[in-house]
């Protein structure tokens, strides 16, 4: 019989294409939102996602997300040194200064002070120049969205010219030197980045107090991650995460709140609630047209199992197909976003999420509208 | 079971009564049905349009549970039957005539006569292969590929009329099968029942109210607002005995 269901399914070519575009375009709206949901939160945490080295990040106790620096005195570095299970620790600089670029113009930027000897948080992506080159005098590394858009060079005749190694800046009437051009992922903070050391982020950074952001601290082999955290938080009083703990932090940061992660959430639910609409109505249809024949299946001695395995296959026929295309336009879609500023991520979690939601729609809509048939009543059966 | 029932009679019905229910009236469909079909004939069931022809056959076949009264098929109770077992039932011992054919329209001729035993779980070749025999015997032998939609209202009772046999069923019955066609398609549909469909194990149970098919009965019960007023020969019945 499930043959027989088949049959029924793509001998009725108009409907049968109807409802796989059905569920296609319900499917490419629920993976796209969801895409499109999962890249903006992504972002984030783009800086942590960058800087893979580090197991447990320190900060103060009143941070509450990545972009949220409330600065530490300089000694805190070595208590956290001294904590046992420490491999290493080391100080890590980010703030918002002001660049004056060539034509006198002043651009905020994102800046970071790595760990003079180690390096540790730089870009992982150089595109031009290399990690090591920021040790020669003066040198900052640029993000390549900045180098191109906001810290390019406007020559005289207006046209603009992106930064490149050899250029200079001045940060806070300092000289910085171009050395490298990295690329790294898009944060909510659309400022350029500029990579410097930590040392050289002291000089650039108005004087203050305390100016260290966050220690980065890796782990000795063998010591649980998430001990060595607990460790570092009893003994020093200061907060310290894991990475993951922080992205999650960072997270739950935004979607509580800004309205960004809400009004993106209400078009993932927009398109989970107008994609199942579609795909139950659609599946509700199909089987009210076709209610007539399970009627009289089941008068011919169809038991509710098989009608109920014949409608559940024609489901899932539809469903797979459909979503099958549908995520493919979605994956297109991507391709053609992945050049643009649009956040846009589809991990294999979502897609099974999706995948597994299409299909249950279907099932549960054909589902409920089969029941008419369970209870086989002559009027379906002998309907003239 | 009930024992009193003699071995010739296919469906015994005593005392049958339903009511429908809804929720602003209560219909009495049958009020007290007394008839019995006998293996080897060909009954109908005639009267007026809501007089509770259908509701019958829909309780004789299984498919509607009467209120009071005792209605036995091969001497079963279908009404204590579970769900399952009755459908189960069914599909072994009931082969169905539907007034609107009731064809899968996306479904050719040959795949729709084959259903009743792709049910019972024969493998689809053998199943088409014995479908192709059934057409063959209704005279579409040519037009096994066919889908409904190509056949006219005739030729797809045909088909409607191989799938109700291709199982060979004990038990046929048909609600208004020449409804929806015209006199001589009738005529012909009738002529091929009863070339077909009767045999010595078979009872045949037919609904109509279409008069000009009644020489084709064994014997006809008419029916009146649930009741049979009168049962006769189609002989008798049509011997001016109208007032019956
Ligand atoms: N499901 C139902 N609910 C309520 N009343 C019904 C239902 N089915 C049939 N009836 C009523 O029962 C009576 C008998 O119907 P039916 O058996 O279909 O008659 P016939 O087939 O002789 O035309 C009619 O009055 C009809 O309106
Ligand atoms: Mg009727």
């Amino acid at each position: 019989m499930i043959r027989i269901a088949l049959k029924m399914l793509v001998g009725d070519r108009p409907k049968y294409i109807g409802m796989i575009l059905g569920v296609m375009f319900s499917s490419f709206v629920i993976t796209q939102q969801s895409s499109i949901f999962t890249g903006i939160m992504t972002r984030t945490f783009g800086f942590i996602n960058d800087s893979p080295l580090p197991d447990v990040w320190v900060m103060d106790p009143k941070v509450q997300y990545i972009d949220d620096i409330k600065p530490l005195q300089d000694t805190q570095l070595l208590r956290v040194r001294g904590v046992d299970g420490v491999e290493w620790a080391t100080p890590l600089y980010k703030g918002l200064l002001k660049a004056r670029l060539s034509n006198g113009v002043f651009q905020n930027c994102n800046v970071i002070g790595l760990d003079d000897a180690s390096l540790v948080g730089g870009p992982g992506n150089m595109i031009k120049g290399k990690l090591e080159d920021l040790r020669r005098a003066d040198g900052v590394i640029v993000d390549i969205v900045g180098a191109q858009g906001r810290l390019a060079k406007i020559l005289p005749d207006g046209s603009r010219q992106t930064l490149d190694i050899g250029d200079t800046l001045e940060l806070n009437d300092r000289r910085a030197i171009v050395v490298g051009i990295a690329s790294i992922s898009r944060t909510f903070q659309s400022q350029p980045v500029i990579y410097t050391t930590y040392s050289r982020a002291m000089n650039f950074a108005p004087r203050e107090r305390k100016l260290l952001s966050f220690v980065l601290v890796k782990a000795k082999p063998g010591v649980a991650i998430s001990d060595l955290a607990r460790n570092i938080q009893s003994q020093t009083g200061l907060k310290a995460v894991t990475a993951e703990e922080f992205k999650h932090m960072t997270v739950m940061y935004f979607l509580k709140y800004t309205g960004i992660p809400i009004n993106f959430g209400i078009g993932v639910l927009l398109g989970f609630l107008v994609g199942t609409a579609i795909v139950g109505q659609i599946f509700h249809n199909f089987t009210l047209d076709n209610l007539r024949y399970f009627g009289a299946l089941k008068a011919m001695g169809a038991s509710n199992g098989t009608l109920l395995r014949m409608i559940i296959v024609q489901a899932i026929v539809v469903g797979l197909i459909g979503y099958g295309i549908g995520v493919g336009a979605a994956s297109m879609f991507y391709h053609v976003s992945k050049k643009s500023e649009l956040a846009f991520r589809m991990p294999a979690e979502l897609l099974i999420v999706s995948a597994t939601a299409v299909t249950v729609i279907c099932v549960i809509a054909a589902i409920f509208s089969i029941r008419k048939v369970f209870k086989l009543e002559p009027a379906i059966v002998f309907k003239s | 079971m009930t024992t009193g029932v003699p071995s010739n009679i296919a469906v015994h019905c005593a005392g049958v009564t339903k009511t429908y229910t809804t929720e602003t009236t209560t219909v009495p469909a049958l009020r007290g049905i007394d008839i019995d079909v006998k293996f080897g004939e060909l009954l109908m069931l005639v009267g007026p349009s809501g007089c509770g022809k259908t509701t019958l056959i829909s309780v004789i076949a299984g498919i509607l549970d009467h209120d009071s009264g005792e209605c036995l098929v091969f001497n079963r109770d279908l009404k204590h039957m579970p769900d399952k077992d009755r459908t189960k039932f069914r599909g072994e011992n009931i082969g169905f005539v539907f007034q609107a054919y009731n064809l899968i329209h996306t479904l050719t001729a040959q795949e729709n006569v084959a259903i009743p035993l792709l049910i019972r779980g024969v493998v689809f070749d053998e199943a088409l292969k014995k479908a192709a025999e059934v057409l063959q015997r209704v005279g579409l032998g040519e037009r096994l590929t066919s889908l409904p939609s190509e056949l006219s209202g005739g030729q797809q009772q045909r088909v409607a009329i191989a799938r109700a046999l291709v199982h060979e069923p004990k038990l046929i019955v048909c609600d208004e099968p020449t409804a929806a066609l015209d006199h001589d398609t009738g005529q012909k549909i009738m002529g091929l029942f009863r070339e077909v469909a009767i045999g010595e194990n078979r009872a045949l149970i037919i609904v109509t109210h279409d008069s000009r098919i009644f020489p084709f009965a064994d014997r006809i019960a008419k029916l009146d607002d649930g009741k049979i007023i009168a049962v006769a020969t189609a002989k008798e019945f049509l011997n001016g005995n109208q007032h019956l």
